[in-house]
């Protein structure tokens, strides 16, 4: 029987991919290790190598298709013996495997391959409100979010040569993750500076650098790698100023991706927002949508302060509307009304707010009137929006990746209950990572993560339903 | 001496010989003089601590006195010094004020972080001086950075990063290293090999017990220097400044010193003995080898006895102030976490 060639998944978060060029031809002979296409992912183009002998039977895929979902048959190769007349006999494309995470949700489209340029959609960032940020009538471009941040840092470092980022593969690989896309080409060595691997050691040079008056952005290729760094961060970066009487400061951007992102297991899947945001000195960042992660990165890179900024790798290549401003700036420390709503407040964060927002959407078709608030900055945290929000629905469930106990989410429980007990018709509700390492099987990590299922539960539950 | 070292490293084997260029006889008496302020500022230190009004912990810096001394005299206007927790001697070195420094170990308002540091937590922007850090080897990497930015905006600015034969084996240490080689970074790393990680002998902790060897595998030059001898440390420090102004890269100089009283007040020091003590005060004294020169070549009794008196008196006032001076303001718990 002929053998299908899939579209292969080449990082952890793919979910989709272009096809830019056969290298070979249909009928063709094709050996194991034969490049036989290039695949363009949103990071890089890779190269994709037969691992079946045979002749190249059909192209299912056409070069210049975009979008092609991972699993998609993409060719089939005929083995020894077979005809053309053989390829009847391949059955319809395979039910693809289940993505572990609700936060890819393009899984749903692959069963819908083979379409070419197939629906694998952006994931839905739902801005039911307009941002009080944006003035109104704002020319908004389409971007990613890993654009939105490369954008940030470039225009931030046009705008102050003190400003540079160091990290692991930030210049001539481009970033580990693309983020740092064309910065080397624009800003050259001196300011975008590839580090060996060494946490602990560039972490504490990056504040060094940054206490004589340099802003520097530090790029940790995981927030999972900075524990080497911890240290650094803490005793020197957030407790400096506060020892010296105000004298030495230290303004500087630890920035990478954290929390989880897909099939990475235990040690590559901590979401650290609730560890940093007990210092005192840090002040801790988390966005969600594609203007806040522009805008707050532009204010965390000026803010005299160590901030900590705290990305998602799921959502780097996720689009979302940004602002086309010449210097679009979200304020540190204050949440946003992402959805407004009377019955329910939804407190959450980051990749909390994709279970949030579409919880809301589910809880709406029951008649549950949902409000969904992003809080955007976790430290310090914008309490009186929460609080404004309890007061009036009278009820609240946070929503995070991390874990339960001394989580963000129990702190925005505790504010609740110190400034709105009398507000409240039933106990604050938390729904959280699980309280476990995070695992590597598909199905347990689905389970460890927060559903929407769980988060509709817990609201209806809050809300006596 | 290491058989890689270049032709320098064989002038410092003749320093240790005995024979460290002399020093002019201002040399001697600017010399004599800061290492004299920093032995009375920590005695008076140490006493206050007995009567109760130093808390927390406290690390005396007598008998390396020289170490800071001889660098500071090798160093210009701009250069940064940074090191870790015992960090007094560095301090007045940088001509920071002994009644700032005294204030802030009594924890008063006067004090340099406005008594909200003590004695680990001392910086002064206005003298370079980068603190005053309490974990140890956490300065190296910052002492790096530092050199980092002088780097980054093309100063010929050097940072003198301290830190002990203790913190020598943090790991912090060998990346910071690799960077600053790798990056070329205008850095001195000053070992003060004072024989003891608090309690801990260096033969019983370090594989390597040359710390001037501690760089090799970066291939950062190192010397060992009588860090007992201001004119040597002084010699090697020139030397040092030279090699990172000229944009080689860091240096690495092993200052072979003797720390006199515990690793900190509440430490009894029954990991030596107390002859040990007794026979390097009585032959390496980095104060009286000053003291005996200056005799020797004519100087008499009662000049001596001036700088005595001058020392005594800004300590004195020190301490006086530090005492005296009101604790801060309750309304300074909540200022200088962010700005």
């Amino acid at each position: 029987m002929p053998i299908q060639v899939l579209m292969p998944a080449l990082s952890p978060t793919m979910e989709k991919g272009n096809l830019a060029k056969w290298l070979k031809k249909e009928g063709e002979t094709i050996k194991s290790g034969d490049v036989i296409a290039e695949i363009e992912t949103d990071k890089a183009t890779m190269e994709v190598e037969a691992t079946d002998e045979g002749t190249l039977g059909k192209i299912l895929i056409p070069e210049g298709t975009a979008d092609v979902a991972v699993n998609t048959p993409i060719a089939t190769i005929l083995a020894d013996g077979e005809s053309a007349a053989d390829l009847a006999k391949v059955p319809a494309a395979p039910a693809p495997q289940p993505k572990a995470a609700e936060a890819a949700p393009a899984a749903e489209a692959k069963a819908e391959a083979p379409q070419p340029a197939a629906k694998a959609p952006a994931a839905p960032v739902s801005e039911a409100l307009p941002d009080p940020e944006i003035p109104a009538g704002t020319e908004m471009v389409t971007q990613t979010i890993r654009e939105a941040l490369r954008d940030a840092m470039a225009e931030e470092m046009r705008r102050d040569g003190d400003v540079f980022i160091m990290g692991e593969e930030v210049a001539e690989y481009q970033g580990a993750y693309k983020v740092t896309q064309g910065l080397l080409q624009e800003f050259g060595a001196r300011r975008v500076i590839d580090t060996p691997i060494t946490e602990h050691g560039f972490a504490g040079v990056g504040v060094g650098a940054a206490m004589a008056g340099l802003k520097p952005i530090v790029e940790f290729m995981t927030w999972n790698f900075a524990m080497q760094a911890i240290d650094q961060i803490i005793n020197s970066a957030a407790k400096t100023l506060y020892m010296s009487g105000g004298q030495m400061g230290c303004s500087i951007v630890f920035r990478g991706p954290n929390g989880a992102a897909a099939r990475v297991a235990a040690q590559h899947s901590q979401d650290y927002a609730a560890w940093y945001s007990q210092i005192p000195g840090l002040k801790v960042i988390a966005p969600y949508s594609a203007a806040d992660y522009k805008g707050l990165l532009k204010a965390a890179i000026r803010d005299p302060n160590p901030v900590i900024f705290l990305e998602n790798e799921v959502l780097y290549g996720h689009t979302g509307e940004v602002p086309k401003l010449a210097d679009f700036i979200v304020p540190i420390g204050k949440a946003r009304i992402a959805r407004a709503g009377k019955d329910v407040t939804l407190v959450s964060w980051a990749m909390g707010m994709s279970y949030a927002l579409k919880a809301a959407d589910e809880l709406a078709k029951e008649g549950i009137d949902a409000e969904v608030i992003d809080l955007r900055t976790i430290r310090p945290m914008d309490t009186e929006t929460i609080i404004n929000s309890v007061k009036k629905t009278g009820r609240a469930v946070t929503v995070e990746e991390g874990w339960q106990q001394s989580g963000v989410g129990s702190e925005v429980a505790a504010r609740i209950m110190e400034h709105a007990f009398d507000y409240l018709d039933a106990p604050v509700a938390r729904v959280s990572g699980k309280d476990v390492p995070m695992p590597y099987a598909a199905n347990l990590e689905k389970l460890a993560l927060p559903s929407v299922a769980e988060v509709v539960a817990a609201a209806k539950a809050v809300s006596y339903r | 001496m290491a058989a890689p070292k270049k032709t320098v490293a064989k002038e410092s084997g003749q320093e240790k010989a005995g024979s460290p260029p002399e020093f002019s006889k201002e040399q001697e008496f600017k010399a004599l003089r800061d290492m004299l302020l920093i032995r009375r500022f920590e005695e008076k230190a140490g006493q206050l601590y007995g009567m109760g009004a130093i808390g927390g912990f406290c690390h005396l810096y007598i008998g390396q006195e020289a170490v800071v001394v001889g660098m500071q005299m090798a160093l210009k206007q701009g250069d940064e010094v940074i090191t870790g927790y015992r960090d007094h001697g560095h301090m007045l070195a940088c001509d920071m004020e002994a009644k700032g420094v005294m204030a802030e170990l009594t924890g008063r308002r006067g004090g340099y972080s406005r008594g909200k540091g003590g004695s680990m937590h001392m910086f002064s922007k206005e003298k370079h001086f980068y603190g005053g850090h309490g974990i140890v080897g956490a300065q190296v990497s910052l002492g790096t950075g530092l050199a980092f930015a002088n780097r980054y905006r093309g100063n010929d600015n050097v940072s003198v990063t301290y830190f002990g034969d203790g913190a020598a084996n943090q790991g912090q240490v060998y990346e910071s290293f690799n960077m600053a080689e790798l990056w070329k970074l205008p850095v001195i790393y000053v070992i003060e090999n004072n024989r003891y990680a608090m309690g801990t002998s260096v033969s019983r902790a370090s594989a390597q017990q040359d710390f001037s060897k501690r760089g090799a595998s970066f291939n950062i030059p190192g010397r060992q220097v009588d860090g007992m001898d201001v004119r040597a440390v002084k010699a090697a420090a020139d030397e040092a400044t030279a090699w990172c102004r000229g944009g080689n890269g860091p240096m690495i100089l092993e200052m072979q010193t003797y720390r006199y009283r515990g690793h900190s007040m509440s430490d009894p020091a029954k990991y030596r003995t107390r002859e040990e003590v007794e026979k390097v005060r009585h032959d390496q004294d980095p104060i009286e080898q000053v003291r005996n020169r200056l005799l020797a070549s004519g100087v008499s009794e009662q000049d001596l006895k001036a700088i005595d008196a001058e020392v005594r008196e800004i300590v004195n006032e020190a301490a006086d102030f530090a005492q005296h001076d009101p604790e801060p303001d309750a309304s300074e718990l909540y200022t200088d976490i962010y700005r």
